[in-house]
This record gives C-alpha cells, sequence and structure tokens, in this order.
C-alpha cells in the first residue's frame, strides 16, 4: 500500500539504524508517546537495531490503559440497565474493572455493542428510539474530532436518545508531569503523530525549553521511528532541545484548524484521573456546559464510587516508564492478554500486550534483522 | 487506539460540510470516510484517517524526505547495504 510499504523498507531502517550507532555515544533515554508506536517498536525489533546505550521506554500513550477504573465501573453500570444501548471501541470490552468487565457485562446479557466510528451510535439512536444509546469517549486528541463530531450532529440532528461517557485525555501535560517527577529517566521525547496531526506542536516548544527536552513529532512505521529516534538522539549528543517534525507528510505546525474548532465548540480542557498514574491537572476534555445534556455521567445520575485495582499490577510504573512490562512479577504469567490484571496487558495499543505478543528470543530474530525487505 | 490508516479518496459526495463523505480505497477496501475536517481534500489525494475521519491529507513532496534525510545530514556514504532487495524509492 503507498504510504505504508514504503516505511517498512529494511535497507532504509538498517542504514538509519547505522547512522544513529554512529552518532551515540552517550547513554540517552527516549520516551514514546504512543501506543501504536509502542507496539511498532517491539513488533519489529527497531528496540533491538539500536546501541545498547540507547534506551526506549515506553509512556502513557495507550487511552484505553489509563481510564479509570470507577470509569468504567460506571460504564458497566449503564449497560446493565434496562433499554439501554452502550457503544465503545472493541479495545475496551475486556480491560478490568473493579468486579469484571464490559464484555462479562454484555455475556450476562447486557447490550454492549462494538462500534469503528462514534458517529455510527447516531444510527443505532435513531433505528432505537425507544433506547438511550450512550458511547464510551476514550480517547487522546486524535480520537477528539470524531467524538466531537457524535455529539454535534447529535445536537444538529434532534438525536436525544444518544450521550457519551467522557474519559478523553491530553498527551502535553502528561508528559509535563513525566519530566516533572522525581523519578524521571526520559531525555528526549518521541511525540505521537497522529495527536500531532489534529492538534498541531505549538504546545510541545514551551515544554522542550522549560525542560530542556527534545521533542520530535514522529510517524508510525518502521523507518519513521527510527528517524524520529535519530533526529532526537542528535539533540541530545548537540544539546540542543527543539521541537522537530519528523512526520511532516502529515503534520502541520498548526494542526487541523477545522478539527479544532469542533473540539472547542464541544469539549473543555478539565482535570482528569489517569489510571495507575494519579489525578494531572489540565489533562483532559469534559463537554462544555453547552452540552451537558449530552454528559452520560449527568443523564444517568453516576456518582463516585470506590474502585479497585488488583493489588500486584504495576501498569502505573509501566506506564511512567519507570519499568518495562517484563519487570513485572507477574508478567506472562499470573497476567496474560486472556487473564489480564491491568490495562496495559489487554488493550491492543498497551506495552505489556506488546511485550507478550511480539517479544523475541535469540533464537527467533526481529524482522528487520533479516535480509531483503 | 491513534490508529490512522493512509487511503486514497476514490469519489466525493454530499454537499453539507459537516457530513462531506467520500469512498476511500485503503489498498482495495473501501471505506466511507467523513471529510469534515479535509475541506479541500479531492479525488484521488491521499488522506490519513482515523475512526471515519480524514485528520488530514498527505503532503506527496514532504513524503520523500524520510528517503531523502540521511544523504542530507552526510550520513550515507560507506555504509550502503548491497544486495537489497527493498524498495527505497516511494512509487
Amino acid at each position: 500500500m503507498k504510504y505504508l510499504d514504503e516505511y517498512r523498507d529494511a535497507t532504509t531502517a538498517r542504514q538509519y539504524a547505522q547512522a544513529i550507532a554512529r552518532v551515540t555515544t552517550r547513554p540517552w533515554t527516549i520516551m514514546e508517546i504512543c501506543g501504536g508506536q509502542t507496539h511498532a517498536i517491539v513488533k519489529f525489533g527497531i528496540d533491538e537495531l539500536l546501541p545498547g546505550t540507547l534506551t526506549l521506554v515506553h509512556g502513557p500513550g495507550c487511552p484505553v490503559c489509563v481510564t479509570p477504573v470507577d470509569l468504567i465501573d460506571k460504564a458497566i453500570d449503564i449497560a446493565g440497565r434496562p433499554d439501554t444501548i452502550l457503544c465503545s471501541f472493541g479495545d475496551m470490552l475486556r480491560v478490568p474493572g473493579t468486579a469484571k468487565d464490559l464484555l462479562s457485562a454484555k455475556a450476562v446479557g447486557a447490550d454492549v455493542r462494538i462500534v469503528y466510528s462514534p458517529v455510527d451510535c447516531l444510527k443505532i439512536a435513531r433505528d432505537n428510539p425507544a433506547k438511550q444509546v450512550v458511547f464510551f469517549a476514550v480517547g487522546f486528541e486524535t480520537t477528539a474530532p470524531a467524538n466531537a463530531m457524535a455529539v454535534y450532529a447529535a445536537r444538529q440532528q434532534g438525536i436525544a436518545n444518544f450521550s457519551m461517557l467522557v474519559s478523553h485525555v491530553l498527551v502535553p501535560p502528561a508528559m509535563q508531569a513525566i519530566l516533572s517527577s522525581p523519578h524521571n529517566q526520559v531525555q528526549g521525547f518521541l511525540a505521537a503523530g497522529h495527536v500531532c496531526a489534529v492538534m498541531g506542536y505549538t504546545e510541545y516548544e514551551p515544554i522542550a525549553r522549560r525542560y530542556h527536552t527534545p521533542i520530535v513529532v514522529t510517524g508510525f512505521e518502521p523507518v519513521d521511528i527510527l528517524q524520529g529516534v535519530y533526529m532526537c538522539v542528535r539533540q541530545l549528543e548537540e544539546g540542543r532541545a527543539e521541537v522537530e517534525n519528523q512526520y511532516s507528510r502529515v503534520v502541520r505546525r498548526e494542526g487541523n484548524p477545522q478539527a479544532q474548532k469542533l473540539i472547542h465548540e464541544v469539549f473543555e480542557v478539565s482535570p482528569r484521573v489517569w489510571r495507575g498514574i494519579g489525578e494531572i491537572p489540565n489533562s483532559g476534555y469534559a463537554l462544555r456546559p453547552a452540552y451537558a445534556d449530552f454528559d452520560a455521567e449527568r443523564r444517568f445520575h453516576l456518582t463516585a464510587r470506590a474502585a479497585e485495582e488488583s493489588s500486584e499490577c504495576i501498569a502505573g510504573l509501566v506506564l511512567q516508564g519507570v519499568k518495562k512490562p517484563d519487570q513485572c512479577p507477574a508478567f506472562g504469567t499470573r497476567c496474560t492478554p486472556e487473564r489480564p490484571l491491568g490495562a496495559p496487558m489487554v488493550s491492543s495499543e498497551g506495552a505489556c500486550a506488546a511485550y507478550y505478543n511480539y517479544r523475541r528470543t535469540a533464537a527467533e530474530p526481529a524482522p528487520l534483522r533479516q535480509s531483503g525487505g | 487506539m491513534c490508529l490512522a490508516v493512509p487511503g486514497r479518496i476514490v469519489s466525493i459526495a454530499g454537499d453539507d460540510p459537516l457530513m462531506r463523505m467520500a469512498k476511500v480505497n485503503f489498498g482495495g477496501i473501501v471505506k466511507d470516510v467523513n471529510l469534515a475536517y479535509v475541506p479541500d481534500a479531492k479525488v484521488d489525494d491521499y488522506v490519513i484517517v482515523h475512526v471515519g475521519f480524514a485528520l488530514n491529507t498527505i503532503d506527496e513532496a514532504e513524503a520523500n524526505q524520510v528517503f531523502e534525510y540521511l544523504k542530507e545530514m552526510g550520513e550515507l556514504g560507506e555504509l550502503e547495504d548491497a544486495g537489497s532487495s527493498g524498495s527505497t524509492a516511494p512509487r
């Protein structure tokens, strides 16, 4: 496929890997902030191509993983009510809540449906006028334009039986939380390309300056990620801390103004609790008061309740890049994708799932190490 | 979650700017995509699509920079891999 295959070319990848090895003179730790990048790194064995002194750590770049337990419990509560249809992206269904997950709620009769796009819920709402249709709106800035459009179009089209359980998170405040932490090891960032396709990267410029940390807006294919690492290492070696754009075929500095306009019409910035990390100020979106009648928490009178985590899961440390998934004592034994203790093992973008599914042994080299394409 | 896939616009329908819809071809699979956020997109443009919405058009000129960059940085010299079957040149 055009714009995919060429960015998986093994020769170009090796050239970048060699260039990285040549410019790296000291140990550096770089964090990627998108679960899609985490999966590409582990799946294609990109970390194995890098010099041993270069460490890639995986950030909280998986919205499913950072959705707090009490919101999952609320979604399960909604799904269990009569005459209610709960719609969600498929990733959310097996993420453990306090007592169970959405898939087990579905197994005992709740109407839980997987949708491809949030606007699909509007059709479900039109087709089921006697039922309440709720979308579990999880995501980063990338998904906000689609979620904003679903609410905006529902208002325009007078679809009153639709509402949204919002769990929207924002990348720049999380990066600042990581950089401010006393445990921080991160010296450079690969910023998430598709988040920046929507928002642009002007928000990252003050962060790079304030924390003297290079940030490279990076794409998702192996050659993209290797170029992003190369650009980040060069900055680190040269003592620079700028925002650079590796993913210029998709990302413009100002982002997508049309998308931002509709996001700001529907959502406002709010504090958010990140599962495993805690509350981060100004780190998410909530519906604006003008759209409060589409807020499922209000419509169903949901209040905060005690939510419980597995005591053994170290997802918080993994999400902050302090620990790698395979440093968890439960990894691959008591915690597997079939029986997950924490969200990063079940989400298709979670770091633990990436390690479980793709981590190779010495007898099975990474694809980019093999000759040819 | 932030997975977005490139595809080529095959056709465009609809006058409502909020609901301008396209058929987009992803390597043989054709899906309906909302073009509300890419008002200038036209047939044969490539767009990057996330949960049914085009987030941006792909800049054809910028798409090659990944392959020119190392040359520009003076990093390509003695390290050319011989006998590779890879297709470095984008189509």
